[in-house]
């Protein structure tokens, strides 16, 4: 129960993007289409998921016991940057149109202040293996959410009568802050 | 701080390693995959008509970049739009497209001597000898091979005409 509770709090209360605003990058720049955003969510959540249960090893076996707390950043940086890489290889390797599609922003995962961002999180809440991994996983659905959610609504921005000023990116954030707004609203549930 | 190196060097070798074997292990032949996708959306009649010596070439130039989408006459609008789709290019910042253009035998002219049925590379004529010659719309590509062929003159290309599956909506006016 404490785990499902911590996935919901995750997910939809302390939601990555809309509630500490980690990870914007990608939010307004892969979501134009919902396939690319899709894919873009799919391979944060799986770079998520495992740089918050490798950094957790790393702080626990690596820079705990050794008294090296000051190298964390650079540590989880170093991890962060090589799952994205082996994420990479397998999209290229499973679906090379969207490996294509993506572009620059898949190696820009390394620099997504999410991921950096949850890892550092697991170490400030102090939180055990499972927990990191729970924790990992919701904000790893969380952005994935949130990508599709926002991808959704900018394929119908699209078409809309924007007035000229506010057309394209404007408008996007300015969606965005609503959306936000949204998801404020879901704190009072847990 | 002999710790610190020690341990990040540690760390660097072994992320290294294990992603130097993953890439061995996944690797995939250059990026054929896509250019592979795109050959098979190409008509394949390796007419040449967007200056790459054929469709595979061009199948290649299109996934890296260098040519655009727009480069193949013969597939029309609706392989400009499926490739557009393929590679995530916005359908609207494509321009006019080049009308497919479909051969004419001038039927007063051919003398039936059958070169232009054996150079087409999409068996779009029909004949025999001594017999008038005749295009089939719906098979040719309109790669001008046969006009080079013909020692009458007698083949002319022009601009499809509008049929049932080839009309569409005229794009809105800009408000």
């Amino acid at each position: 129960m404490e785990y499902v509770m911590l996935l919901g709090s995750t997910v939809l209360v302390n939601n990555i993007v809309l509630a500490k605003f980690l990870g914007l990058c990608p939010l307004m720049g892969v979501s134009n289409k919902l396939s690319s955003a899709v894919g873009m969510g799919i391979a944060t959540a799986f770079v998520l998921t495992l740089s918050a249960f490798s950094g957790w090893l790393i702080e626990t076996w690596v820079l705990v016991p050794l008294n090296i707390e000051f190298l964390r950043i650079l540590c989880f940086i170093l991890i962060i940057a090589a799952i994205v890489q082996f994420t990479e290889l397998v999209m290229r390797k499973l679906s090379p149109v969207l490996h294509r599609s993506l572009g620059i922003f898949l190696p820009l995962i390394t620099t997504n202040c999410a991921v950096l961002g949850v890892a550092l999180l697991n170490v400030r809440e102090k939180h055990d293996l499972a927990q990191s991994l729970v924790y990992g996983l919701g904000c790893a659905i969380g952005f994935t959410l949130v990508m599709i959610i926002f991808a959704g609504i900018r394929e119908r921005l699209a078409i809309a009568d924007v007035p000229e000023t506010f057309a394209g990116t404007p408008v996007g954030l300015v969606t965005a802050g609503l959306l936000s707004l949204v998801f404020m609203g879901f704190s009072g549930m847990l | 701080m002999f710790t610190a190196t020690l341990v990040l060097t540690a760390l660097g070798f072994s992320l290294g390693g294990l992603l130097g074997y993953a890439a061995k292990l996944i690797s995939v032949g250059e990026e054929n995959s896509v250019s592979d996708e795109i050959e098979a959306m190409l008509p394949g009649s390796q007419c040449g008509q967007c200056g790459f010596p054929g469709c595979r070439p061009a199948a290649e130039a299109i996934a890296s970049g260098e040519a655009d989408v727009t480069c193949c006459p013969p597939g029309g609008r609706s392989l400009v739009e499926s490739l557009a789709d393929l590679l995530g290019i916005d359908i609207n910042s494509i321009g006019a497209t080049a009308a497919p253009m479909l051969a004419r035998i001038d039927e007063s002219l051919c003398t039936g001597c059958t070169r232009c049925y054996k150079v087409c590379p999409t068996d779009a004529i029909v004949g025999a000898t001594k017999q008038i010659h005749a295009v089939i719309n719906r098979a040719c590509t309109g790669c001008s091979k046969c006009l080079d062929a013909c020692p009458e003159d007698c083949i002319s290309l022009s601009p499809e005409a509008v049929d049932l599956n080839s009309w569409h909506w005229p794009k809105p006016q800009l408000v």
